[in-house]
């Protein structure tokens, strides 16, 4: 026993309250360096050990605060500055929307800190081995018994005081804990062959458990389940028609409903001579002709028809349709203007089908009736 | 954990300082509140709701505090536990604040009027909820529920006082697991029905949970300031120490917290989603001076109590968790004020006599059936089976 070198002295109880006048006894003796092992915290050990408030606190917070500062740059500078769009018509810098994103990335940069702060600032991490480790003293506080144990290198520490103080206090046994000879003679490097190969081998099975998962798993049965179906998707090769193509043509000649071809391309007179308006006036299609004028003619001419453009002068303000030259053109005129554009107004054909824009044309009508209304329409 | 402790209580009569306090309290209250009512009764309608929800907090969440304990079988508040429950009492004082608001109901709910029901679409659909006769059920239905298990609960808890018998507590236990949800739901509908409903086109659906907290918060505020003030002077039971306060502490923060929490989601979700049915509440409280209160209102109900009880030792202090205490309070009283008066004054936050009269009234009068209740009952529960382990009670 001699040729080993004292760790600590340490004392077993068998109830809590024991442990806590065990602890304050020491503290009171003026010792430093001991430590409480319980199976479970114990309320009000933090008195009885004379324990100082940890200092954790601060670096959560100043951690803490620093992610929240970094949040908030990061999105004013995203959003304000290097690329701002506006977002549902909310200013590009709108605090109340960050606010949720500058809390969890506070909580999290804190949590982060926190832990990690505790495990290389408070138990000095890496540490690869204590002398505590595989004790008996361990194994019993670990539990069901409570122990203390006063280290050899407090500076009060004399071993046969010790030994008797803590055998005043009543435990259940006392042990001499020593440290184990090849630990303390072993220098413990954090670039350590073992410890490297450890970090490949873990590096090697994680990589190829994900490797495996996504590449091999995914496309087995019955995992596969989902992302293969028994049907033809857009590009996929065809196993049913000779060509292998997928995706079929039309028969030739095929026309879809209301996309009639326009025959009238470049002749917007020959289109005002030959063109006819299927669509009946009623209410129906006047309501829809509305709705899809307001919609797609008014920025430029107006609700009304006037010319009065809503675009500030963004872009030339069309002429009035209460012109004596619209109001003498036929339907099929106005058709090929609303089909091809005119000047600088563009086609509307791929905003509004063949029905809309006869449906359109209807309400321009009414709206040009509405202005030029004649004697007998005001009785 | 230290068994060596002993149960030393000896009880004592407060001060009739004390009596003369609440009386004082409690008749300028009443003379502020009746003179208000000749000069400007429409005014006091909105300052009766102001004060009506106000003792509901203290009242109903006190209630809610004796019953978490006894549900979640908690021993650090049990030696204590009687302050909550002698606020309890203040169940038979809500009636009263009730009755001069059933005679001016027509001053503060607009959804009270029959011809602006019927000119008002979005009202008559509300009709078959928000109508007076169906509110009178409710208020009345939600009183004799909170008087019921205010009597049940004490009751037993006072009962042990003489008997010790265990079994009352594993009764309130269940007593209490019924209260819990019955709580929930009458002091959201108590929310939806007094506060929410004075702008009756508005809706919100975290608005429960909103007030839910403010009422926590307030009780436990009271219980806080009944704890210190006591236990300072020493008519508590022996052996109350800085780990109790920090509790009390750490429960007001965390429902500051909480507080902070939702209202913000409300707040947020409203903001982004800008509808005008919704968004118009926040722009009422957002013009003229309402914008200063509303802004106070972050810092009076979240910053300042936030920063005062941070720290471990703001929470271990009695001097400074009773001013924090009394600052809660008086931030509850603060956002009651952000929620109510808005519908009375459009233009600009008014402040006089008249908004002083009610909460003065309801002080004194809390205080008044503290004194008479703490003449003749014990101020500890002292035939508790967890009141040992409650003084304890250790960090």
């Amino acid at each position: 026993m001699s040729d080993k070198i004292l760790y600590g002295y340490s004392a077993i109880f068998d109830k809590p309250d024991d442990i806590i006048k065990a602890a304050k006894t020491i503290a009171e003796s003026g010792y430093t360096k001991y430590d409480v092992n319980t199976p479970y915290p114990i309320h009000g050990m933090n008195k009885a050990m004379k324990l100082k408030p940890s200092k954790l606190g601060y670096i959560s917070l100043i951690v803490g605060l620093s992610g929240a500062l970094a949040a908030i740059l990061t999105m004013w500078w995203m959003n304000a500055i290097d690329y701002p769009i506006v977002y549902g018509g909310k200013p590009y810098f709108s605090f109340p929307a960050y606010i949720p994103v500058v809390f969890e990335v506070t909580v999290l940069s804190a949590s982060t800190a926190t832990v990690l702060a505790m495990l290389f600032f408070f138990f000095k991490f890496p540490n690869n081995s204590h002398p505590l480790q595989g004790t008996e003293y361990m194994k019993k506080v670990s539990s069901d018994k409570y122990g203390v144990i006063i280290l050899q290198d407090d500076p009060k520490f004399n071993e046969s005081e010790v030994k008797s103080l803590l055998e005043k206090l009543n435990p259940v046994e006392v042990i001499p804990i020593y440290w184990d000879n090849e630990e303390i003679n072993h220098k413990h490097k954090i670039l350590e062959p073992k410890f490297i190969l450890f970090l490949i081998v873990v590096a090697i099975l994680n990589s190829g458990a994900v490797y495996f998962v996504y590449n091999k798993l995914l496309y087995m049965i019955p995992f596969s389940w989902m992302s293969e179906q028994q049907k033809q998707n857009p590009q996929q090769k065809s196993l049913i028609f000779a060509d292998g193509y997928g995706m079929r043509t039309p028969v030739e000649g095929t026309i879809a409903r209301g996309h009639l071809p326009y025959q009238f391309a470049g002749k917007p007179d020959l289109a005002g001579e030959k063109l006819v308006n299927p669509i009946p006036v009623s209410k129906a299609s006047l309501k829809l002709g509305q709705e899809k004028f307001d919609t797609y003619c008014s920025p430029c001419h107006d609700y009304h028809g006037t010319g009065q453009s809503r675009l500030r002068g963004q872009f030339p303000n069309p002429p009035s349709l209460h012109s004596e030259k619209v109001r003498t053109w036929s339907d099929g005129r106005i058709f090929a203007v609303i089909t091809e554009g005119q000047n600088v107004m563009p086609s509307y054909s791929t905003q509004l089908t063949e029905d809309e824009r006869w449906a359109v044309i209807n309400y321009i009508r009414v709206l040009q009736r509405a202005m030029n209304a004649k004697e007998s329409d005001i009785k | 954990m230290i068994s060596s402790s002993t149960i030393e209580y000896q009880k004592k009569e407060l001060p009739a300082k004390v009596r003369t306090i609440a009386l004082g309290l409690l008749f300028f209250g009443l003379i502020l509140v009746i003179a208000g009512y000749f000069v400007n009764p429409a005014r006091m309608a909105f300052n009766n709701i102001i004060g009506l929800t106000f003792i509901v907090s203290i009242v109903v969440g006190s209630i809610f505090f004796v019953s978490i304990e006894f549900l979640a079988g908690a021993v650090w508040s049990t030696p204590f536990r009687r302050i909550a429950e002698f606020l309890t009492y203040g169940v038979f004082i809500i009636p009263l604040v009730l009755i001069p608001l059933f005679f001016n109901l027509h001053d503060v709910f607009h959804w009270t009027h029959p011809e602006v029901v019927n000119a008002d679409k979005i009202l008559k659909a509300k009709a078959p909820y928000l109508n007076v006769n169906f509110f009178a059920i409710r208020v009345i239905a939600f009183v004799l529920i909170w008087i019921i298990f205010q009597r049940v609960l004490i009751k037993n808890s006072e009962k042990q006082d003489l008997t010790k018998d265990q079994h009352l507590t594993a009764k309130n236990v269940k007593f209490s697991a019924a209260f819990i949800p019955l709580f929930a739901i009458t002091i959201t509908f108590t929310a939806i029905d007094f506060l929410m409903s004075l702008e009756p086109h508005w809706f919100s659906t975290i608005f429960g949970v909103y007030y839910f907290s403010g009422t926590v918060l307030a009780s436990l505020a009271a219980i806080t300031i009944g704890v210190i003030f006591l236990n300072e002077n020493g008519y508590l039971v022996k052996g109350l120490t800085q780990d109790h306060y920090y509790s009390l502490g750490a429960l007001m923060f965390a429902f500051t917290n909480f507080w902070a929490y939702i209202a913000f989601s409300q707040f947020l979700l409203i903001w982004y989603a800008n509808l005008p049915e919704e968004t118009f509440w926040f722009l009422q409280r957002w013009e003229g001076s309402w914008i200063a209160y509303s802004i106070g209102l972050i810092f009076v109900r979240f910053v300042v109590p936030y920063f005062g009880l941070l720290t471990q030792p703001s929470k271990m202090d009695p001097k400074r968790l009773k001013i924090m205490a009394i600052w809660i309070l008086f931030a509850h009283l603060y956002d009651l004020y952000f929620l109510v008066m808005p519908n009375y004054s459009r233009s600009g936050v008014v402040f006089n006599w008249f908004e002083l009269g009610f909460p003065i009234l309801i002080v004194g009068a809390l205080l008044l059936l503290f004194f008479e209740l703490s003449k003749r009952k014990n101020l500890v529960p002292i035939g508790d089976p967890k009141l040992k382990r409650g003084i304890d009670f250790r960090l």
